[in-house]
């Protein structure tokens, strides 16, 4: 109900208007309290003193009550598990492939020996899906930090400096981005030629794009503020305000852009690898897997494609619902500027 | 109206030299030189120094990209396939129309099926239905194109042979029209995260039209349920629509070389990457610059038909 509602029903219900207004709209005045709520400790902006926590708690709770988020983290943390410990339990061949060739058969279907059967070169697929997973994760993991903390730097630049100079540093970003994507990526793969550190950074060039616009937003409606002005007047250096200041006020709009673009490089990652230009042999990830599965989809191999493919949607799916979760937290702080 | 459209062109084409200028700057930075990348890997110095001195390549760089952008707007010369033998304009040919006809096929299906879906979500709001929408465009996006054109190949195509796996590869570019069915999966293929991502969209901006003065005044008058929704709030929700549409076209053209390549079917998605794989530079960059021509004008008409419907764009300018 908000305040106006509320006084229209204040003329027709002389009952509802003895009721203090919902909470949030500064100290409540009704008769009976009057006297405790003004001798209530106020904080500092004059409003109620919130008995729930910190704002970290309060947001760590808004986090936990979301069980898809809690689900989607359970399982980010298992898959890091399952692919950077697992080797050490399941110890398989994945690098020798005249020893996959002797050792094992080709092609074969899950077995006691090989739990989800091997690949067209012999490798045991249990075992390449972590091997895989490695890269997958690794690479999102990294170009996603590269990709945000440029795009942070950037934006706030852009935001800071304004006038001409941000019109310039924004039509940069503007023009990369009506590049569809893939395209671009593409050329730049075939220009610099794939390995693991050159994908992550390649990976990072296009998507450093959305995390300037939005800290640049973040940064345009921060400047005017006062403690920033204030820092300014007493001297405070452009860098100083940009570090210490404008940066760490929007790291949760940074956080939240980091959480989903783990998952987006992750899937472009994935695509660059099922289009055959992921990380070159014998490295291996995920969409690589899934390009080298189809090849033999007609044959009916069903083991090299639905677990790969299984594990693509599902740490996705994962990274977006931590994702959504992360962005409902950072509201409930928002909500109490 | 006349100036929006002159301003919103104007941004378009500040977009479209500054794409040229990212392809020369890519261009340059080919290890070796783009000598090397027309001529091939195994050109003796005598041709690689031959080839600059005829194409203007020991020129100052600024001299180049004046040269480069003429070559664009004079003549069309988007550089030269070694791999084809041909220029870059001759290899693209009818790749283009394929591309764009794929293209636009599936954003008007998206469309014709996301906007009644996001509507049918406000009317059953909170009811199974909603909910049973809701999860599967969860589901949907999360799924990458390549993954559902694979699956969809293996189940209607090898298992069930429903359908063929792409048309035939001499088929014209009209074939989409001629036959449908080839193009069945693909289509499904390219559209199915487009039209999760605009049902969405749809649903929400026509609940946020609901909360509106408007659509409440029109209640008190005594507007039916059914006037309000689809004669007040629908009319509302589908101007943002095109606004998504213009700056989702980058993302959808991306979509469209993944199902290009799943699918086998010879448009501008598969030409690059192809010639990823022969390392034919300068087909891949011809190919990026005109697909993104070809987005920005479409999102330029995107934005036009979003200011010819809506009057507060129209009139205010």
């Amino acid at each position: 109900m908000t305040e106006e509602e509320a006084d229209y029903d204040a003329v027709f219900n002389d009952v509802e208007a003895a009721t203090p207004l919902p909470m949030g709209h500064g100290p409540t005045i009704t008769v009976g309290d009057a006297l405790i709520e003004d001798t209530a400790p106020h904080g500092p902006e004059g409003g109620e003193v919130r008995s729930s926590g910190s704002v970290f708690r309060q947001m760590s709770r808004v986090f936990v009550e979301n069980k898809l988020a809690v689900v989607g983290i359970v399982f980010i943390v298992l898959m890091v598990l399952f692919c950077f410990v697992g080797p050490h339990l399941y110890s398989t061949n994945q690098t020798n492939t005249q020893e996959a060739l002797i050792n094992s058969n080709a092609n074969q279907p899950p077995s006691s020996q090989n739990p989800l059967g091997t690949d067209a070169a012999g490798f045991d697929m249990l075992g390449r899906l972590m091997y895989g997973g490695q890269v997958s994760l690794i690479v999102g993991f990294a170009s996603a930090l590269v990709a945000t903390v440029v795009g942070t730097i950037y934006g706030a630049m852009a935001g800071f400096f304004g006038g001409w100079a941000d019109s310039l540093l924004m039509r940069v970003v503007d023009v990369l981005l009506s590049i569809p994507v893939l395209f671009l990526l593409i050329a730049l793969v075939t220009i610099f030629h794939q390995s693991e550190l050159l994908l992550i950074l390649v990976i990072a060039f296009v998507s450093w794009l959305i995390p300037a616009r939005l800290v640049r937003g973040e940064t345009l409606s921060l400047r005017g503020r006062e403690y920033v002005q204030a820092v300014q007047v007493m001297g405070g250096s452009r860098r100083r305000i940009i570090g210490r200041h404008i940066i760490p006020n929007s790291v949760g709009t940074i956080v939240v852009f980091a959480t989903f673009q783990i998952a987006d490089s992750i899937l472009l990652l994935a695509a660059l690898g099922f289009i055959g230009l992921g990380v070159p042999t014998p490295q291996t990830d995920w969409g690589t897997m899934l390009s080298n599965g189809v090849e033999s989809a007609a044959s009916g191999y069903w083991w090299q494609i639905y677990p790969t493919g299984l594990c693509i949607v599902l740490v996705v799916m994962a990274f977006n619902y931590v994702g959504d979760a992360l962005r409902d937290s950072l509201e409930v702080r928002l909500q109490q500027r | 109206m006349i100036g929006f459209i002159i301003r919103r062109a104007g941004q378009a084409l500040v977009v479209i030299l500054g794409v040229i200028l990212i392809t020369f700057v890519l261009a340059k930075l080919i290890p070796g030189g783009e000598a090397k990348a027309v001529l091939g890997p195994k050109a003796t110095p005598f041709n690689v120094a031959q080839f600059n001195r005829l194409n203007g390549l020991d020129l100052p760089v600024w001299d180049q990209f004046w040269r480069y952008v003429e070559g664009i707007f004079a003549h069309l010369n988007l550089g030269y396939s070694y791999k084809y033998n041909q220029g870059v304009r001759q290899v693209i040919g009818e790749r283009l129309p394929k591309t764009l006809l794929l293209v636009g096929t599936s954003v008007v299906i998206s469309l014709i099926i996301a906007i009644p879906l996001g509507i049918l979500q406000v009317v059953r709001r909170n009811k199974p239905i909603d909910y049973a929408v809701t999860s599967a465009s969860f589901f949907f996006y999360a799924m990458p194109a390549f993954l559902l054109g694979t699956l969809l190949i293996i189940w209607f195509s090898f298992d069930l042979k429903w359908f063929p796996v792409s048309p035939p590869a001499d088929a014209p570019a009209t074939a989409i029209f001629t036959d449908p069915r080839a193009f069945v999966l693909p289509i499904i293929t390219l559209s199915a995260i487009t039209i999760a991502s605009f049902s969405r969209y749809m649903r929400s901006s026509m609940m946020d039209q609901l909360t509106e003065d408007y659509t409440r005044t029109a209640k008190a008058k005594g507007a039916t349920n059914r006037r309000v929704l689809y004669g007040h709030a629908l009319r509302n929700a589908l101007i943002p629509i095109l606004t998504l549409l213009g700056l989702s076209l980058p993302a959808i053209v991306s979509g469209a070389l993944i199902t290009e390549t799943v699918f086998n079917y010879p448009g501008m998605g598969l030409l690059t990457v192809q010639s990823a794989f022969n390392d034919d530079i300068q087909v891949v960059l011809g190919t990026t610059l005109v697909i993104t021509v070809a987005t920005v004008v479409g999102s330029l008409l995107a934005d036009v038909l979003y200011a010819a419907a809506d009057p507060r764009i129209r009139l205010g300018s």
